[in-house]
């Protein structure tokens, strides 16, 4: 490239985003980290603490089964999320009919606020006159709790959410399905392959980035799990679908505890870090093999 | 053999199609159904009825929420388009020094997880005096590092010569990236645009935690709101329909142009 030499213009250009980055977002770690050292109600001024919030955290029983349930969440979440959406993909990959419609239908979701997505299955998952349990009914099965059973509660919303999400994710691997040389799977088709060698043996491999793209993706949007059980359950039954961020954002804006829940969203998010990491590991292993 | 085999693909794939737009369609019907029939409701209601949306508005100020989403949505949607061009610009095109630097920390804070920033953020909007302004939740969505990501990908395609010719004629850099190259780069700033958008229309989280003016609520803010507080009196009908008033623009606008919304998040997956 050419050498363009204009002085201050172009740290003008990039200013509106370092002075952004600066406030929104260095001072606001740094600040963070500060905070886990006090206490603070926002109106009284801040209280030293100590470690004592750290050592608050790793007592704090409500704190870990909110990780538990969100755990619980992902366990259920990822796992489907790539599974469906890697068939649909498959599928509307290939010529079929009305794949623009299809195409359509699974996306839209997606665009849609999750607000009204929750408030629309709090009505289809409910125990008297929901659609699910009418359905459940009609083939001879019983009602199930859906939001009310604390077993279960956690299992809906990640049911619900995977059925918001995966239209998303299916268009992500329909893009990485289109990066597939064809000449691969003609050399399969000489050499006899089924659809499931081709499958396994060629596509898997070959859309490893894009797979790895999507389990970060869900990952930190499971880890983000807020408004569904904020909305539908408040975090009930018995806590059950209490998640960590719903738990750090009831410690500071229900409760006031500004350092304590610093403290737990700091916490919160270098365990993020560290499982993105793991997975990011466990790919790329993969890959090897 | 081969075509009842694709009847059945057909079917698998339709019933799952269908378990997509079903739920959207009763709740479609159910916000125009007098409260006792919601129960049981399934295809179509017994008689319809304006009742749920009529008490809708007189009991929560929802044209209002529905203006100030406009407002803040395009105020952000218009921001992050104009500064994040010009650092794109700046990253892509113009040779300074810290220039890799900045990049990198463009790439590292994207991966930051949104929650340590939370809390000082909201304690930054008291210390400003922004809660309950539309200051609070326009301008921390100022920029946008996607977007900047993306201009600066979309900028290094184009030849160095339009450049070249544009800086003999004597145009200035801003106008360069304004009015040259704006124009060459539509399908990213459509992509942007949708990106933005859509993350600011339906975000709930931050709205909740720094406007509790009524006056100032954004749509999704609002309804949730209306939907978990005890406003709407456990009445299903009046919940649906403030879910159905907050669904219908981004259906309107899905419907126009589909296309782009899937291309624009196809995009975003692949530039992540």
């Amino acid at each position: 490239m050419k050498k363009l030499n204009k002085g201050y213009l172009p740290y003008l250009m990039v200013s509106p985003y370092l002075l952004h980055l600066l406030v929104f977002t260095t001072f606001p770690v740094i600040f963070s980290i500060v905070l886990t050292f006090f206490n603070w109600n926002i109106i009284s001024p801040l209280e030293w603490n100590g470690l004592g919030n750290w050592k608050h955290v790793i007592s704090d029983r409500l704190f870990w089964k909110s990780i538990f349930n969100t755990l619980r969440f992902l366990a259920v979440h990822i796992p489907l999320q790539i599974i469906i959406a890697l068939a649909l993909a498959e599928v509307l990959n290939q010529k079929i009919r009305f794949r623009g419609f299809f195409r359509a239908a699974f996306f839209m979701p997606v665009v849609i606020s999750g607000v009204v997505v929750t408030i629309m299955w709090q009505q289809l998952l409910g125990y008297e006159n929901g659609i699910i349990n009418r359905l459940f009914v009609f083939a001879g099965l019983g009602k199930v709790g859906w939001l009310t059973d604390p077993d279960i509660a956690m299992i809906s919303i990640a049911l619900m959410a995977t059925w918001k999400n995966v239209g998303l994710y299916v268009i992500l691997f329909l893009v990485g399905l289109q990066t597939v040389p064809k000449q691969y799977y003609d050399a399969a088709d000489l050499e006899g392959a089924s659809h499931w060698q081709k499958f396994t043996k060629i596509t898997i491999p070959m859309i490893n980035p894009t797979i790895f793209m999507v389990l970060v993706l869900s990952t930190l949007g499971g880890f983000s799990l807020f408004i569904e059980p904020y909305i539908m359950t408040g975090g009930g039954p018995m806590n059950s679908t209490l998640s960590a961020v719903l738990y750090i954002y009831k410690e500071a804006f229900e409760y006031y505890h500004m350092g304590y829940s610093a403290t737990l969203g700091l916490f919160f998010a270098l365990m993020i870090v560290l499982v993105i990491i793991i997975q990011k590991r466990f790919i790329e292993k993969e890959r090897h093999d | 053999m081969i075509t009842v085999r694709k009847i059945l693909f057909y079917l698998v794939l339709t019933t799952a199609a269908l378990s997509f737009v079903y739920p959207f369609y009763w709740m479609f019907m159910a916000s125009f159904t007098p409260e006792k029939h919601i129960g049981n409701l399934i295809f179509f209601p017994p008689e319809l009825t304006f009742d749920n949306f009529r008490s809708m508005f007189s009991k929560i100020p929802i044209e209002r929420a529905l203006l100030n989403s406009i407002i803040v949505s395009f105020i952000n949607t218009g921001m992050a388009l104009v500064f994040s061009s010009m650092a794109g610009y700046a990253l892509s095109r113009m040779r300074f020094r810290g220039r890799g630097v900045i990049f990198i920390i463009l790439i590292f804070t994207m991966s930051l997880p949104f929650l340590i920033t939370l809390i000082p953020n909201y304690i930054l909007m008291v210390k400003f005096g922004w809660i309950d302004t539309y200051l609070s939740l326009t301008i921390p969505f100022l920029v946008n590092a996607l977007a900047i990501i993306m201009f600066r990908q979309a900028f290094q395609t184009i030849p160095q010569a339009l450049i070249d010719a544009a800086h003999i004629d004597g145009c200035g850099e801003m106008r360069i990236v304004f009015s040259i190259l704006w124009p060459n780069i539509k399908p990213t700033i459509i992509t942007v645009a949708i990106l933005v958008f859509m993350s600011s229309w339906n975000e709930v989280l931050w709205p909740l935690i720094v406007i509790r003016d009524e006056n100032l609520m954004t749509l999704p803010q609002m309804v949730t709101l209306f939907a978990v507080g005890g406003r709407a009196e456990a009445q299903l009908g009046v919940k649906l329909a403030s879910a159905v008033f907050l669904a219908a623009p981004i259906i309107i606008a899905y419907a126009f142009f589909q296309k782009y919304f899937i291309q624009s998040m196809a995009s975003s997956g692949l530039k992540d």
